[in-house]
């Protein structure tokens, strides 16, 4: 919403000036976006009489003037390279030290071709006012020299543009807006009366609402005045200049006055030559598939949903939003019909944004325009037609009638205090409210409140509370400390879920990673290769087609992500993220995973080339230690937990393994990721990944006490026993680790496997597993032969498990 | 005499003479091992006369302890000329460039460390963290936030849909985690606080805009809760976050649906060669929007307007990023840039508290 400073002042009696002025309206609530003030950018540029124009004597195109300032001194001499410099002429003039807007420069004293220049005559386009080039500005032989030139050009009224919050129809209008500077102290608002215009006769034009049963709130109320004998011409200067100030382009006055109260009252108005209208005027819904060729100069096909004014010829207007171009007034109309109706905001929003229409028209109606204004609205509109264009009025045609918005608000002046914990007097709350509008009954604890017909904003005791509260300035409110729910040290908030979120970011971060956040919506190819895809997942209105599904996974993510980063030079990329994840579109179908992706040589030993050893391609045991540092960092028992071979379709089938608690309970993946995908997401390996889910995990124990069982420090010395063990190759290094370690369970601490051998040597469908078992006697020393006892037990349960034989 | 005399200079000779510790391992043998000559002297003593023995032994063992003692202070002499030896032999190049650590090279992001110290801060002031599923229904999401029907936010270019189910019921993505207060107010009798960070969608996308973005909106209902106190709070949460010792904020009447009265808070600073200050300067920045909550809302959510009170604010995660640490643009913090996250990101260790500070 744009006005000018002297617009405002029509409405309200004020001294007070443009900062105090643009402070206020923001604190109050109508939050200034914009001031525009030329008189203040433009303070330099003075008025000038040029004395002499002689022809420079190094260039051919300059002019050497001299220009009377009018600040008494003596002549300045100005180089000028406009055609038009000559003497005698009224031009506009700036001193060395001025910025000039159109050429984004600052004066300064020159010497042009040998000659001393001390400042500058001015184009319009120099001055951001036009785009004149071809001359500096040639001003009325009566000009008066020394005056500011934005002053003289009635650029001097400074314009102001606030953001209006979708709540305040009322300040869509100057008078609205003088109102609340008005309530805040701003001066007294001019309270204009409206007597109703007499017309002569009937208006000859009837209107008939054919509205269904059930539409009729598509349009409460329609009225319609005929001018007769109008001379439609130019609006007057003082019209002219403030619309062209608020950006709108003066068409004729006819049009002009439907605009300046549009932009004074909030009132939209339409007019209609009347001379174009066949037969009577009916307000109905369009038709689908109807079309108009609106004044802007397009043709827009309707449907029913919208709500259009045709006559007997078609339809002449999309009601609300745009008038039609056929009967659309021009300098030769000499009969007007203007039309002053009420709409539904929500039936001209849609119809506004089915037909992409932005105009000043649908911004007030879609917001709710003061439903008792619409015949007042009427009167004075039919009255500056006939000021400015002359004409006889008839009288208005109304049908319907403005549907009654009043309602009480039963109010304790409490209620401002407890829900602002401010203190306001009464009387202070009593005179905002009535400033603004709303009357107030009765006297003691409780009054009755009646908003006025422009606030379908204000519904109950809250919203009262704002006035009074937003008027009074929510900077009279001091901060108070909101005391502890209870006296105590704070106690852990975080879910169980929230904190392994954490712990997971960080754990990933420690091991190299690095963090990224992507898209929760990937391409629905993509999300079909992650087990995703429901069509319950699919939006109905993705912002890209690469984004258009929720992800199941956020390995496909990562991937693309990695490839991004490995196709601008970093192949060897550690990436991981910890989010949400989403099986259905219940609550309970969303997860949240912690995923990472190595890519290359990004191990956690470091990626690349290194004088101390290059690092190989990463593997999927390098996915495997990602997801088991991620268990054991968020503190998930591991006794139970199985790592069995295969994966999700997306990991290679020979090289992912599953993390279980038994079978029923997967918690995550890791492996290779399988080379369809990696082709099928146009990604180079290697790659590698685990997912973990992080919901899946078990809960941790309640224990009662923090205490930690007593440590075992045996105070014998451990000793180690190594075996190379030759199994088949399909028999899993883990069958016999447990088989060693389960042989003597008291006494063997440790198995590690340190050695896997296939080759010459052993048969061809086999290989070596060399272990360490780690021995931890606890009472005594060994012997040798219960060492020799226990090494034949381990050979023994190996064998047995694993059909394993000691290697030769 | 002369014999024992001019043994001991000849063995004193020899270890003197001895280049290594393998020569005077032999002169020790020649002289101290069984077989030795002082060795033989000392198996004298034994066939000597009482007289002779008490005039021969000490002369004989004198012979003795020195040759040991010389031994000895040669060795150690050899042991010290071998080690500086071999310490001038071992030399490294230290200039060498060694592997950075795991912890060294992984990142969190911006959005998370953000999080973290919002979390820190209002888990100071007793709030709690609640969270709510990105998939929501109208009515979550609008309805009972007090959106009229036909607000344009409920529109397909503002919100984003999923497509409609068998009776034509149509899920969305958030728009703000505000269903996320519903669910609470819904499920938590009063007093109630927490904030509510998460995931937001809207159909936007330009150079300031993203289609999926991160809010926290902060939530107080109980008996007494008014606008001072939500002054209080977040004066001291930007004080808090923005690590200053104080800042001037300005609130501004502003238009929600779910609140009244509504404000938005600007927060004051001073831009300066690209660079933004807060507590000093005359430039406003928009941080944030609150309000009471609305009363329309409550009994949405089944509370007594008028026996409970309480209010509401919001802020983008992201944006109180940027402006504490800088970045220029949102779009790079979702293309998982390593430059820009090697950059913008925070060291896995950088943790977040109070009492160590928000950043180290």
């Amino acid at each position: 919403m744009k006005f000018t400073l002297s617009w405002l002042k029509d409405h309200l009696d004020t001294d007070a000036g443009l900062a105090v002025i643009v402070e206020t309206l923001t604190r109050i609530g109508l939050e200034v976006e914009r001031v525009e003030d030329k008189a203040a950018a433009l303070a330099s540029y003075r008025i000038a009489a040029v004395l002499t124009a002689e022809q420079h004597p190094n260039a051919d195109r300059l002019r050497v003037c001299t220009v009377d300032t009018g600040e008494g001194g003596p002549p300045v001499q100005v180089v000028c390279g406009a055609p038009n410099a000559r003497a005698g002429m009224r031009s506009v003039f700036a001193p060395p030290g001025t910025y000039v807007p159109g050429k984004d420069i600052t004066l300064a004293v020159g010497v042009i071709r040998g000659v001393e220049s001390r400042g500058m005559l001015c184009s319009g386009a120099e001055l951001g006012l036009s785009d004149d080039h071809d001359g500096i500005l040639d001003l009325p032989a009566d000009a008066p020299v020394g005056q500011p030139y934005a002053a003289y050009a009635g650029l001097d009224d400074p314009v102001i543009e606030i953001n209006l919050t979708p709540n305040r129809p009322d300040c869509t209008g100057v008078l609205g807006i003088a109102r609340d500077l008005a309530a805040a102290g701003i001066g007294t608002l001019r309270r204009g009366v409206l007597p109703p215009v007499r017309g002569e006769g009937p208006c000859p034009v009837a209107v008939t609402r054919a509205l269904a049963p059930g539409d009729d709130a598509l349009c409460p109320l329609f009225a319609l005045r005929l001018v007769r004998g109008v001379r439609n011409g130019p609006s007057p200067e003082w019209l002219r200049r403030r619309l062209a100030a608020i950006g709108l382009r003066p068409i004729n006055a006819l049009v002009d006055i439907t605009n300046y109260i549009t932009f004074d009252r909030g009132r939209p108005l339409h007019v209609f030559d009347a001379a174009k209208v066949t037969g009577d005027l009916t307000v109905r819904r369009a038709r689908d598939g109807e079309e108009v060729l609106a004044l802007d100069g397009r043709t827009y096909r309707l449907d029913d949903g919208a709500v259009v004014i045709a006559d007997e010829a078609g339809v002449e207007s999309i009601a609300g939003i745009m008038g039609g171009e056929h009967s659309g007034c021009d300098e030769g109309t000499t009969d007007v019909l203007i039309e002053s109706a009420l709409w539904d905001p929500r039936t001209i929003a849609r119809t506004g944004r089915r037909l992409g229409i932005v105009t000043d028209a649908r911004y007030r109606f879609e917001r709710g325009v003061d439903p008792a204004f619409a015949v007042p609205g009427l009167d004075l509109a039919t009255r500056m037609v006939v000021d400015l264009c002359g004409g006889v009025p008839t009288e208005a045609a109304i049908s319907g009638e403005a549907p009654d918005t009043d309602h009480l608000i039963d109010f304790p002046w409490t209620e401002v205090r407890r829900l602002s914990g401010l203190d306001v007097s009464r009387p202070e709350m009593k005179v905002t409210l009535e400033a603004l509008g709303f009357h107030v009954a009765g006297s003691g604890d409780r009054v009755k409140v009646l908003p006025p017909s422009w606030r379908p904003d204000v519904e109950g005791k809250a919203d009262l509370v704002e006035e009074i509260v937003r008027i009074a300035g929510l900077d009279r409110i001091e901060a108070k400390p909101l005391p502890r729910i209870d006296a105590t040290v704070i106690r852990p908030v975080l879910t169980v879920i929230q904190r392994r979120t954490r712990l997971a970011k960080r754990e990933f971060a420690a091991r190299g990673l690095v963090e990224a956040v992507t898209w929760s919506f990937i391409a629905r190819a993509d999300a079909l290769l992650f087990g995703g895809g429901a069509p319950e997942l699919a939006l109905a209105n993705p912002i890209a087609a690469d984004l258009s599904d929720l992800r199941p996974s956020l390995v496909p993510g990562l991937l693309r992500a990695g490839q991004r980063n490995a196709d601008r030079g970093s192949g060897d990329v550690a990436l991981f993220e910890v989010g949400q994840c989403f099986a259905s579109d219940q609550p309970e179908g969303q997860t949240t995973k912690a995923a990472a992706l190595r890519r290359g040589t990004a191990r956690h030993g470091g990626a690349g080339r290194h004088w101390d050893g290059a690092a190989r391609p990463v593997d999927a045991y390098e996915a495997k230690a990602d997801a088991l540092a991620l268990l054991t960092a968020l503190g998930v028992p591991t006794g139970g937990l199985q790592v069995v071979p295969g994966g999700p379709d997306w990991l290679h089938p020979g090289r992912s393994g599953t993390l279980q608690f038994g079978p029923r309970n997967p918690v995550g993946y890791f492996g290779e990721v399988h080379p369809r995908v990696l082709r099928a997401l146009d990604a180079r390996g290697p790659v590698v990944a685990c997912e973990i889910t992080l919901e899946a995990l078990p809960l941790p124990k309640h224990r009662p006490t923090k205490m930690k069982p007593p440590a075992s420090l045996p105070e014998f010395q451990p000793l180690t026993r190594d075996f190379a063990f030759v199994v088949g190759r399909d028999v899993a290094a883990g069958d016999i680790l447990k088989a060693a370690q389960g042989a003597e369970r008291a006494l063997i601490a440790g198995v590690e496997v340190f050695d896997i051998y296939e080759g010459p040597g052993i048969g061809a469908d086999q290989k070596s597993v060399a272990v360490a078992v780690r021995l931890q006697p606890t009472d005594r020393t060994l012997t040798d032969a219960e060492i020799e006892a226990v090494s034949r037990k381990i050979v023994a349960e190996v064998a047995r498990r694993t059909g394993a034989t000691l290697r030769g | 005499m002369t014999d024992l005399h001019s043994l001991e200079t000849e063995l004193l000779a020899q270890v003197a003479g001895a280049a290594d510790e393998g020569t005077l391992e032999g002169v020790r043998v020649s002289a101290l091992g069984k077989k030795g000559a002082v060795s033989d002297l000392l198996k004298t003593l034994g066939a000597m006369t009482p007289e002779a023995r008490k005039e021969q032994g000490p002369l004989i063992n004198g012979l003795r302890d020195r040759v040991q003692g010389a031994i000895q202070a040669r060795r150690e002499t050899l042991a010290e000329a071998a080690l500086a030896a071999r310490l001038a032999a071992e030399r490294i190049d230290v200039t060498l460039p060694v592997r950075e650590g795991p912890e060294t090279r992984g990142r969190i992001h911006p959005i998370t460390q953000v999080m973290d110290e919002i979390t820190a801060i209002f888990g100071d002031m007793g709030f709690a963290v609640a969270e709510g599923p990105d998939v929501e229904t109208d009515e979550l999401n609008f309805t009972a936030l007090n959106f009229p029907e036909g607000h344009p936010a409920r529109e397909m270019h503002d919100t984003f849909f999923l497509q409609p189910d068998r009776d034509g019921r149509r899920k969305l993505l958030r728009t703000h985690t505000s269903p996320v207060q519903v669910r609470t107010m819904r499920s938590q009798e009063p007093p109630i606080r927490v904030i509510c960070p998460g995931r937001t969608y809207r159909h936007d996308s330009d150079q300031t805009h993203t289609p999926m973005f991160h809010q926290v909106e902060g939530l107080v209902i109980d008996r007494t809760a008014n606008i001072a106190h939500l002054k209080w709070i977040l004066e001291e949460f930007c004080k808090a976050f923005f690590e200053v010792e104080s800042v001037k904020m300005r609130f501004r009447p502003s238009y929600f649906p779910f609140t009244e009265p509504s404000a938005e808070v600007d927060i004051q600073c001073s831009r300066k060669g690209g660079e933004i200050r807060f507590g000093e300067g005359d430039d406003w920045l928009e941080i944030l929007g609150c309000g009471m909550v609305h009363p329309n809302v409550l009994r949405n959510c089944g509370l007594d307007p008028d026996a409970v009170q309480g209010f509401a604010w919001g802020m983008g995660i992201d944006r109180i990023a940027m402006l504490k640490y800088g970045m220029p643009d949102l779009r790079p913090f979702f293309e998982a840039d390593l430059r820009w996250l090697d950059h913008y990101g925070f060291r896995p260790l950088d943790m977040p508290s109070l009492v160590g500070g928000l950043t180290g």
